[in-house]
């Protein structure tokens, strides 16, 4: 057995964490991209359309993430397309974030009071038009504090990425003590890197909610 | 020796003074009308009567007894003094008749029972004793506040006091309230009320307390006190309310 | 590549075993996360103090780790601080501490939302804090958020697939062992995660049911 120093772990778990970073920014970015595709295709489109959608999110609100991944990782496999566990981390979170936006937008832009939407059509606005200048300026203003509050779920939901062997925080805690035999302190330390990064962006969406609906209007 | 007894009462909140030295005297049996413009105090008084305002300055007695300051638990308080609010605020949870009944049982540890039966003689009292299983929600304005009169008597109360409990009725809804205020007065409760309804405070008040900036400006028999106001601040408010 | 569910047949009896544990993990964890979570939003709607914080600073930490996380630290920290648990045990521990944090903040604005009304009213009938909590705050807060707590249960449940981590012999669990023997892997992952679903399905449908009946008070007259 090797004898590991307190900094030997917090070092590779600063490591493995770049990772915990990558992978969010990547599960974020693209499931705000097709999120916002989704949300677009979900208020506007024709009705089968709609209806895709709205099962597309039901999917992935209503089952696992672990599942997900599982499906992108061995699933994938099974089929005869071999993926590595980056790809299907990142896509699995991809998808994931996507449905979850997809959702929290589309309550935004319900949000936005209906005369919105009369006033621009009777001006001429297309679909696309009042959503680009109308609808969504307004939408995005009430979307800002539950967007950020769903990136700490993606951060989270990156730990279970370990589970298919992706090497981030969670799994270098798991990698290490098996090596070192010191649970307590090394989960403890996993988790004070999650609380790290989730804390301050918790905060941030309360402060904007705060800023965004004023104490005590309920 | 009054019921209510209330001397050199003072509350302020934050830099805004509200009350200015408050003396007030109420008999048993008495119907005071506390009425003034918004601002003036009133209600503030009312809610220091039963220390849901806690006044900074003075001394409040019940038959007697401090009040103030602790002396007296909630418990002790609700059975010596009522409350019935502007906005009703029956419990929506609970059937009138659980509204009723929460107190005694909960507060006074009254068998159920016993509470029951209680709860419903003051729900007949009001004229509200067909919807005992109703919930608030389906109830009208007038027919909730009827209720929480109920609850508020429920606990015997020597002092039932009441904060504009019209003011939030529909007009066609405010008669019926009023009207049982009016059989409690001639059972002979005391009353002390905040209003606007100055015909309620002319015909059925044995006293009228007129409040202005955080003085008692004017206090008589009602009668006099509208057809005669001594002060020209109550010339002016008579005027713009009638 | 070709699909074949057969192959799943003979292990019926596994995914049966994985989906009772799965329920009964998500039942007791439902019913103790809630009567936690009601005894953290009391202590915490109170005067700040210790207990408060303290608690404060439980519900913040679990809200802001994954649930995997939590569940190693206390399955793989606990026996080495010299406490023994069971992987069933620490699963259940974990999921009710997650699910008790989570729905304590959901409760919290519930009771926020309490109109000072209510309040007044209970106190000028002279009931204590703890009477007015019990008997007018509490039953109206939960109806007020009630939409969250579902969606909350709901997450818990679908969160419990990670317990198979730990072996404990959830649905998740059977969908690796079959998977480990058959190599159908898209197959069992997929019946699996569609068995999830239905029980996504039936858990809120459940919770719309007992909502009706416990918050009938809300609808008005008709």
């Amino acid at each position: 057995m090797i004898d590991f120093t307190l900094w030997d772990i917090v070092r590779n778990l600063l490591l493995a964490g770049r990772w915990t970073v990558v992978l969010s920014l990547i599960a974020f970015t693209g499931g705000a991209v097709v999120g916002l595709i989704l949300t677009l295709l979900r208020m506007g489109g024709l009705w089968p359309v709609r209806w895709l959608v709205r099962l597309y999110v039901d999917l992935f609100q209503g089952t696992p993430l672990l599942m997900q991944l599982f499906l992108a990782y061995f699933g994938a496999a099974a089929l005869g397309v071999d993926v590595s566990a980056w790809t299907a981390a990142s896509v699995a979170l991809t998808l994931f974030t996507s449905a979850f936006l997809c959702d929290i937008w589309r309550g935004c832009v319900e949000a936005v009071p209906s005369g919105q939407w009369q006033a621009a059509r009777v001006l001429g606005l297309n679909y696309l038009q009042s959503m680009r200048h109308v609808i969504l300026p307004q939408a995005l203003r009430l979307a800002v504090p539950p967007t950020v509050g769903f990136s700490v779920q993606v951060i989270k939901g990156t730990a279970l990425a370990s589970v298919i062997g992706f090497v981030e925080l969670t799994k270098a805690g798991t990698m290490l003590n098996n090596a070192a035999f010191a649970p307590f302190t090394i989960f403890a330390l996993v988790a004070l890197g999650y609380f790290i990064l989730c804390y301050p962006l918790s905060r941030y969406a309360r402060y904007l909610e705060k800023k965004l609906y004023g104490a005590g209007i309920r | 020796m009054a019921l209510v007894s209330v001397k050199d009462l003072h509350k302020s909140f934050g830099e805004l003074e509200v009350l200015k030295g408050i003396d007030l005297e109420v008999e048993a049996g008495e119907v005071v009308a506390i009425i003034g413009r918004s601002g003036s105090g009133k209600s503030t008084l009312l809610r220091c009567l039963n220390q849901l305002e806690r006044h900074d300055w003075g001394t409040i007695l019940l038959a007697g007894q401090r009040l103030d300051g602790g002396a007296m638990s909630p418990g002790e308080l609700s059975q010596n003094v009522g409350m019935v609010f502007q906005s009703f605020n029956l419990f929506p949870h609970k059937t009138v008749i659980e509204n009723v009944m929460l107190a005694p049982v909960v507060v006074k540890q009254t068998p159920r029972d016993e509470a029951r039966k209680v709860a419903e003689r003051v729900l007949d009292k009001v004229g509200m004793l067909e919807k005992v299983d109703a919930y608030p929600a389906q109830l009208s304005g007038g027919q909730q506040q009827r209720v929480a009169i109920a609850r508020a008597l429920a606990m015997q109360p020597k002092v039932l006091l009441c904060d504009e409990v019209t003011s939030a009725l529909d007009p066609e809804l405010v008669g019926e309230v009023l009207h049982v205020l009016e059989n409690l007065a001639a059972e002979g409760m005391t009353l002390i009320l905040v209003t606007h309804e100055m015909t309620f405070a002319r015909d059925v008040s044995h006293r009228v307390v007129f409040m202005h900036q955080g003085h008692i400006h004017e206090e008589g028999d009602p009668q006099t006190l509208f057809s005669r106001p001594s002060t020209p601040e109550l010339g002016q408010f008579i005027a713009s309310i009638l | 590549m070709t699909l074949d569910f057969s192959t799943l047949l003979p292990y019926m009896d596994e995914i049966l075993k994985g989906l009772v544990t799965t329920v009964w993990l998500t039942a007791v964890t439902t019913f103790a996360g809630i009567a936690l979570a009601i005894i953290v939003a009391y202590i915490r709607d109170g005067a700040p103090g210790v207990a408060s914080r303290l608690l404060g600073a439980y519900v913040e930490v679990t809200r802001n780790t994954p649930f995997i996380v939590q569940l190693f630290f206390l399955f793989f920290g606990l026996p080495a601080l010299g406490v023994p648990i069971s992987a069933t045990v620490a699963a259940l521990l974990a999921m009710v501490l997650n699910l008790g944090a989570y729905t304590a903040e959901i409760l919290r604005a519930g009771l926020d939302s309490t109109t000072r009304g209510q309040h007044e009213a209970a106190r000028a009938l002279g009931l204590s804090r703890l009477q007015s909590f019990r008997h007018v705050v509490l039953v109206p807060a939960f109806s007020r958020v009630y939409p969250s707590l579902i969606s909350q249960c709901i997450i818990v449940m679908l969160g419990s697939a990670v317990v198979s981590q730990i072996s404990v012999f959830d649905l998740t669990y059977a969908a690796n062992f079959i998977q480990s023997r058959t190599f159908r892997g898209f197959e069992v992952y997929l019946v699996v995660t569609l068995i999830y679903l239905l029980l996504a399905v039936g858990l809120r449908l459940a919770f719309e049911f007992v909502g009706r009946r416990l918050f009938a008070f809300r609808q008005g007259a008709v």
